[in-house]
């Protein structure tokens, strides 16, 4: 038995074979050819079915993650049908008599070496891309089954790290857990395994040679243990079967209204990150989006992003998400998220400073450009604008007509603008005390309690050496949460909860009760806080 | 002949992205056009030349169109640079 440690990436138990993804290389031998016209022309057919592979590839990547993260794709095809990659190989065939396959392999390498001797990180990854296009071009030619890992059996996959070309090709109801010596929790696989509800191990470095061999994954301590011993394995069994029992309540839960016994209902929705994140919001079942954080398509890029690319981000959660609500939060940065280009000075107390939609309202063009791509994006969905750091009844009649102008402007432009409602964070104590006002102005609140908890108690969450202090049921939070709500019916419009405490189980009920509207969290969460609600 | 200079102002440069949107739109195109930055020099309907030339931010490109239509693909191009680099 060994025991390897990484870091955990998504909580759960696998037992199954391991299974090494791209273990099987195709291996590539030089032969000489007697008729080289044939020879090309079997290159050529190899290269149509590779094109027809990436353009399916490409569809189904623009419908699953959106045609900004499937551009990729795309690109292979062009670079498939570049002419001087094309002359090379079919160079190559005719000047030296050699089989299709090494002609491939040797051109591919030759281009990649460009890409790969030059110095920019960007492009050098571009050598990676030629490597796959003609490493796909070989697989066909070799008549070798697509896909770096075909699993017989479900199985746990190791990887070095997953590319989304890979893991879009993966038959997923063969994936028990993944398990890679690479990534981040953050990274591409850790995010798909959260939307498959699956475990995650994230830099394993020690698993090398596995392939083959009984593993074990535990998604809650970061462990991969390989060829368990028979108690070990035994214990990991009895766990995996309580995981199987408490899944199977939850998959019952599907499809299912939020209701309590006595009928009252509740909105659950999730909270995502990104676009991709969406399908984890779908496969559990969220009957909405109660707060998709925009800030990843400031943080992942180098500039500010365009409205174009903010459009096709916020329309692909909007159709993906049929006819359901989307409440999407405009920028949340400053404070304990920085990004260069913004420029932002250094403050003292950043919690209590430059943040949110105070750089929203000072950086005028930088908010029209996302408020603009909202608006667009409202014409494909139920899309709803809710803004942050709120404290003053003029800062929201400020957003509206700001917004209301856009509005027009688009419409004069002959673009097409759906119903978009409008709401607020409720984060702060001056705007619960307030809540009475700025009910007045809006459609929504959504209280987010990780800000108001901190604000309200002087609590800083980093700091360890006020735990003892700490109190997540202050009842002072739990009183301003009644506040929000009473003030928020009390005109007319509906109140939901988007921080850490909506998903809070032992609360559930407290919530209910109280009359909150909807309860947002992360997309594991909405069938467990179902169950309690169905339950009560 | 017709040409034009172009600084490009995109963080990344003419990346993976946008070389493939430049070789289609050049692809529209009959006549030969081709792009210099520096030393170095390769056709705008080629992606692989495009993105070898490994073009940053703040690099000047300047753009040749020479033979059928050069007059309308150098003004599509460089309302394509303004666009989209």
């Amino acid at each position: 038995m060994k025991v390897l440690s990484g870091k955990a990436a998504f909580k759960g138990v696998a037992i199954g074979k391991v299974k090494e993804f791209g273990g099987k290389q195709v291996e590539v031998n030089r032969t000489s050819v007697t008729d080289v016209e044939a020879e090309i022309s079997r290159f050529e057919a190899a290269k149509e079915t590779a094109s027809d592979q990436l353009g399916k590839l490409y569809e189904k990547a623009v419908a699953e993650v959106g045609e900004e993260n499937a551009a990729i794709f795309e690109v292979h095809q062009m670079m498939l049908e570049d002419e001087d990659y094309l002359d090379g190989i079919k160079g190559m065939i005719r000047d030296e008599q050699v089989n299709a396959e090494y002609a491939v392999s040797m051109t591919g390498q030759n281009f990649s070496e460009i890409f790969a001797s030059m110095d920019d990180d960007y492009m050098r990854e571009r050598a990676a891309d030629v490597k796959d296009i003609s490493a796909r071009v070989v697989r066909i030619l070799a008549g070798v089954e697509e896909g770096g890992a075909v699993m017989e059996e479900p199985s746990i996959l190791v990887a070095e790290d997953l590319a989304p070309s890979e893991t879009l090709q993966l038959d997923r109801s063969k994936v028990l857990a993944f398990v890679t010596r690479k990534g981040s929790t953050n990274s591409h696989t850790a995010i798909l395994a959260r939307t498959m509800n699956i475990p995650a191990l994230v830099m394993v470095s020690e698993a090398e040679n596995v392939d083959g061999l009984m593993g074990i994954v535990d998604g809650k301590e970061g462990k991969l243990i390989i060829e368990p011993d028979e108690e070990t394995l035994k214990s990991y069994q009895e766990k995996l079967e309580a995981q199987r029992k408490e899944q199977e309540l939850l998959n019952a839960l599907k499809g299912k209204p939020s209701v309590t016994k006595d009928g009252r209902k509740i909105n659950l929705y999730a909270n995502i990150g990104g676009v991709e994140d969406a399908e984890a919001a779908l496969a559990n079942d969220a009957e909405g989006i109660g707060l998709f954080r925009s800030e990843f398509l400031y943080l992942q890029s180098n500039d500010y992003p365009t409205e174009e690319e903010q459009f096709e981000a916020y329309r692909a959660v909007a159709e993906k998400m049929g006819g359901r609500r989307v409440i999407i939060r405009t920028l949340d940065i400053g404070a304990d998220k920085q990004i260069d280009y913004f420029e932002l000075d250094k403050e003292e107390n950043p919690a209590l400073g430059y943040r949110a939609v105070r750089i929203c309202l000072n950086k005028k063009e930088v908010f029209r450009t996302q408020l603009r791509a909202l608006c667009r994006a409202s014409a494909y969905g139920r899309i709803a604008i809710m803004v942050p750091m709120i404290i003053s009844v003029w800062e929201v009649q400020t957003v509206k007509e700001i917004l209301e102008k856009i509005k027009e402007e688009l419409r004069a432009e002959g673009k097409e603008v759906g119903e978009i409602e409008f709401g607020i964070m409720i984060e702060t104590p001056a705007s619960v005390i307030i809540a009475d006002e700025l009910a007045k102005e809006v459609d929504f609140f959504s209280i987010g309690t990780n800000d108001l908890t901190q604000y309200t108690l002087a609590i800083d969450r980093q700091n360890a050496k006020l735990d003892m202090f700490y109190n997540a049921h202050h009842p002072a939070i739990l009183r301003m949460i009644r506040m929000v709500v009473d003030a928020a019916h009390e005109a007319g419009i509906w109140a939901g909860i988007c921080g850490e405490l909506g998903a809070d189980t032992t609360l559930t009920e407290e919530f209910v009760n109280m009359g909150v509207d909807e309860l947002s969290v992360s997309p594991a969460m909405v069938l467990p806080v179902r169950n309690k609600v169905v339950n009560m | 002949m017709k040409e034009f200079n172009y600084t490009v102002q995109d963080a990344l440069g003419i990346h993976a992205r946008p070389a493939g949107l430049l070789v289609k739109e050049a692809a529209k195109f009959p006549c030969d056009i081709t792009l210099k930055c520096g030393e170095k020099k390769g056709s705008a309907k080629k992606i692989m030349a495009v993105m070898a030339m490994g073009v940053k931010k703040d690099m000047e490109v300047t753009v040749v169109c020479e033979g059928d239509k050069e007059d309308e693909a150098a003004a599509a191009l460089e309302a394509f640079f303004k666009e989209n680099l």
